[in-house]
């Protein structure tokens, strides 16, 4: 039972996971852009949460409301302002200015909040579970893997079902005939970016709720998107929740083995899977 | 001539360091179907592609009813009402037959087109709305590229090769599909390798040699003669 | 009136004495430098080769890594398993820990050479991170919390402590002269124009019948060798290792990164210049800690956006100087105005 149990919490923690996927899997999609800053624009979340929620005194899923809108608009101005500059066929200026971001990022917040670790209090909700046969699961992480699910289900219906989705597809596939049709790509990419943000956001907060974070730990959050993302397969997303389940799997097991072997049996399952499978467990399939 | 609705005054284009265009002036009325021709590497298509934006040109180069806009994006260039039916088609591969002619409505301009005139002009696009754009024959995807441009509702369509890699059946359908389009008070420009269609249909003619005007008359008083010697540049 | 074509300039050769001229001096600082600037110099040598290694993959082969910190660390870590546990001498254990850091980057590069672009850089971050996490379980290593170098081990590589702190000064020099030497050949030889040639055009290049994942491998698999022996240097003058000094993000690729940002990446001098300037930077803003890696941030990302080729870049637009002869020129010898 204990083993189905781990299973099960690893399949709930792949939710997380792919939340700090989703906005990553987004933008490369939309303008080919590796966000290294990715998993500090995550934790950056978690500490607007945690600010609003000690200054309004409101829950941390209250604090949404505030913080959604704050990381989209940072999400906009930053593409539009420094990010769509980077972009063209050399991939070295996206790459270098958003690790210099990440830098920046990391250590604004280590002067801004120290690097002692923090953590939000959702109250009630941290210690609620629910039993059914012998498996008991806590609600938070049901409900991360719920909020996960919904999260996916609406970009995949932006993407493809929407007036937004079908600029962001014209963009990615030719961005001058887009341009031709009336689509300014500054503004698109700018929109990308800061819905790639808001999810985020959901990101940050669900992090900050479930876990102690400092301003350090973005690196790893990047790396578990990442590893999301190519395990599931580039450009599906819903292959990218199934890659953060097999990743959340992995840890699991790996911890009920020996603590040590968390992290490292989720980096080796991703090994695995680009040894044998490079494009992914399910890449799309085109047209 | 000033009443133009559309002038080109001394256009130059440039890719990198090579020139492509030379000083083109062009006045181009309301309503008038005006044909481009020229042999490969004349500038045609840099001309298309400066008028329509996507190549960047001198603020006073290109006027439209009066405003500059020479300097403006592309995007802007087609809500002044000005679209392009770019060379190869260059339809949205991983758009539907649908969503590529949504796609041109983007400009959000009012007229008379929408979804249904489009697919009466061209019936089999709506048998094929809901494919991919990439599983249609050349000939449906010019049909789509030229259906994409008047979801629009521009005011000048501009034709880059309307015809070029199609087949003669294709061809026919499309040119037919051409006053259609142009009666609804549209004025456009053509860019044709297949003079003779393109004279057919055209009020006016510019000749376009090695990135200059070479030739500028209406189309029943230019001779043979006058084209072949601005087209290859020599006496024929 | 001749014409011919040359690599060399007047200016190259100048430079060539001044440079020749500066080693003696500088080789000489255990007679005239104190004990804090003898080992600010050794960080400065092997910061210096870490750049010139990692502008080698990611300024000319495209390899741009995030996560060189593997093979610092492993070669950090394989000194002091390889003194520690087979008795080696500490420089024959940095020696044999470049050859083992190129064994292994070759089943690694067979993974994540599969990954394009950007995703290539995070991959390499993940194999470091699996690196990290390994040797953070090797318990006769001291585990997550590191261990030191044994006092006999110490010991065995001179017997004052002014001697050891001279010899592991000269190895860094030493390093990063024969880093720069053997970058600076490569470059000038086929397979460094087979390089040149990718990184212009991969499609043009493969049609001039270059093996592109092979000269890119070559090239991952001498820098992995060479940074795992810098990493040895590196842990040799700190003496003491743990997983996360030794495969450190920060310390090991994003100061390396900004130094040939700053310095301007894919040339030779970058890495020089943008050195000099990263320690100017340190000395002079280390005491404001965070605020002074915020600056270096900025600063990266602006040279980036507004000078993608660097300061020397701009240097070189402006004087059209060259110090290390690498392109080649065209000149007229005659003096005559000619078209």
């Amino acid at each position: 039972m204990d083993w189905v149990s781990a299973v099960v919490q690893g399949t709930l923690l792949g939710g997380l996971y792919a939340l700090f996927a989703a906005g990553l899997s987004l933008i490369f999609g939309v303008m080919r852009l590796v966000n290294i800053a990715h998993g500090d624009l995550i934790v950056l979340a978690a500490y607007l949460g945690l600010s609003t929620t000690v200054m309004l005194g409101v829950h941390p899923f209250v604090a949404l409301l505030i913080v959604m809108p704050a990381m989209a608009g940072i999400g906009y101005c930053l593409q539009r302002g420094v990010l769509n500059q980077t972009l063209g066929d050399d991939i070295l200026p996206p790459l270098l200015v958003t690790f210099g971001l990440s830098v920046i990022i990391q250590n604004a917040l280590l002067e801004g909040y120290s690097a002692d670790p923090q953590k939000m209090s959702a109250g009630t909700l941290e210690t609620a579970s629910i039993s059914a046969g012998g498996l008991t699961v806590g609600v938070l992480p049901l409900l991360t893997f719920a909020i996960a699910v919904a999260v996916i289900a609406g970009l995949q219906f932006m993407f493809y079902r929407t007036a937004m989705g079908r600029a962001f597809r014209a963009v990615s596939d030719n961005s001058d005939i887009a341009q031709l049709m009336g689509l300014n790509k500054a503004h698109v990419f700018g929109v990308a970016m800061a819905i790639a943000l808001a999810v985020t956001a959901i990101a940050g907060i669900l992090l900050g709720v479930r876990t102690s974070f400092d301003p350090s730990v973005g690196g790893a959050r990047l790396i578990f998107g990442f590893e999301a993302v190519i395990i599931g397969g580039l450009g599906n997303l819903w292959g990218t929740l199934a890659g953060g389940v097999i990743l959340g799997v992995a840890q699991t097991l790996g911890a009920k083995v020996d603590p040590g072997w968390q992290l490292l049996a989720g980096h080796i399952a991703f090994l695995i899977v680009l040894a044998v499978r490079p494009n992914g467990l399910f890449p799309r399939v085109s047209h | 001539m000033g009443d133009a609705l559309l002038s080109l005054n001394a256009l130059d284009a440039h890719y990198g360091d090579f020139q492509a265009l030379f000083g083109v002036d062009m006045e181009v009325h309301a309503g008038e179907v005006l044909a481009i021709i020229g042999a490969n590497g004349a500038g045609k298509t840099t001309l298309m592609r400066s008028i329509s934006g996507l190549l960047k040109n001198a603020a006073g180069q290109v006027a439209y009813r009066g405003q500059q806009i020479g300097a403006l994006r592309a995007d802007q260039v087609a809500a002044h009402g000005i679209a392009l039916v770019p060379e190869g088609r260059q339809l949205f591969p991983s758009l539907s037959v649908e969503e590529n002619l949504l796609i041109g409505a983007q400009v959000g301009r009012k007229g008379p087109w929408s979804l249904e005139p489009v697919y009466q002009l061209f019936p089999v696009l709506k048998e094929r709305r809901h494919q991919a754009s990439t599983t249609l024959s050349g000939g449906q995807q010019q049909m789509v590229a030229i259906g994409r441009a008047l979801m629009a509702n521009p005011e000048v369509i501009l034709f880059d090769e309307i015809s070029l890699g199609l087949a003669p059946v294709i061809i026919k359908s499309i040119y037919d599909a051409l006053p259609d389009i142009v009666g609804e008070g549209m004025t456009a420009l053509i860019v044709e390798q297949d003079i003779s269609k393109a004279l057919a249909v055209s009020g006016r003619v510019y000749c376009l040699q090695e990135g200059r005007v070479s030739l500028t008359g209406r189309t029943q008083d230019v001779s043979r003669e006058d084209i072949t010697r601005a087209y290859f540049g020599m006496d024929a | 009136m001749s014409t011919r074509i040359a690599r060399s300039t007047p200016g190259a050769r100048a430079a060539m004495v001044i440079a020749a001229l500066g080693l003696i001096v500088l080789a000489a600082a255990p007679w005239w430098a104190g004990r804090a600037d003898m080992r600010l110099l050794g960080e400065i040598y092997l910061y210096l080769s870490l750049a010139v290694l990692w502008n080698l993959m990611a300024g000319y082969a495209g390899l741009v890594s995030v996560g060189q910190q593997a093979y610092v660390g492993f070669g950090g870590y394989m000194l002091f398993a390889l003194t520690m546990f087979a008795g080696l001498h500490p420089i024959l254990a940095i020696l044999l820990g470049g050859v083992l850091a190129a064994a292994i980057s070759v089943p690694i590069a067979a993974l994540i050479f599969r990954l394009k672009g950007a995703y290539f850089a995070i991959g390499t971050w993940v194999m470091a991170e699996v690196f990290r996490l390994s040797f953070a379980q090797a318990s006769s290593l001291g585990g997550g919390s590191g261990s030191s170098l044994p006092v006999d081990v110490v010991r065995s590589l001179a017997d004052s402590r002014s001697g050891r702190e001279a010899l592991s000064y000269w190895l860094a020099l030493g390093a990063a002269v024969t880093v720069m030497a053997c970058v600076y050949l490569f470059l000038r030889s086929r397979r460094g124009l087979a390089l040149t040639a990718i990184r212009d055009s991969e499609v043009a290049a493969a049609g001039l019948g270059i093996n592109i994942w092979r000269t890119k491998l070559e090239v991952y698999v001498v820098t992995s060798a060479f940074t795992a022996i810098i990493g040895g240097l590196i842990f040799l003058q700190k003496l003491r290792i743990s997983p996360d000094a030794a495969f450190s993000v920060n310390d090991w690729t994003a100061f390396v990164i900004f130094i040939v940002v700053i310095g301007g990446i894919g040339t030779l001098e970058g890495p020089i210049i943008g050195t000099i300037l990263f320690f100017l930077l340190r000395e002079t803003l280390a005491d404001l800690g965070t605020i002074y890696l915020i600056v270096l941030g900025l600063v990266a990302i602006v040279i980036m956006l507004k000078a993608p080729k660097g300061v020397w870049g701009l240097i070189r637009s402006r004087f059209d100087l060259e110090l290390f002869p690498l392109s080649y020129r065209v000149r007229t010898d005659a003096p005559d105005k000619g078209a």
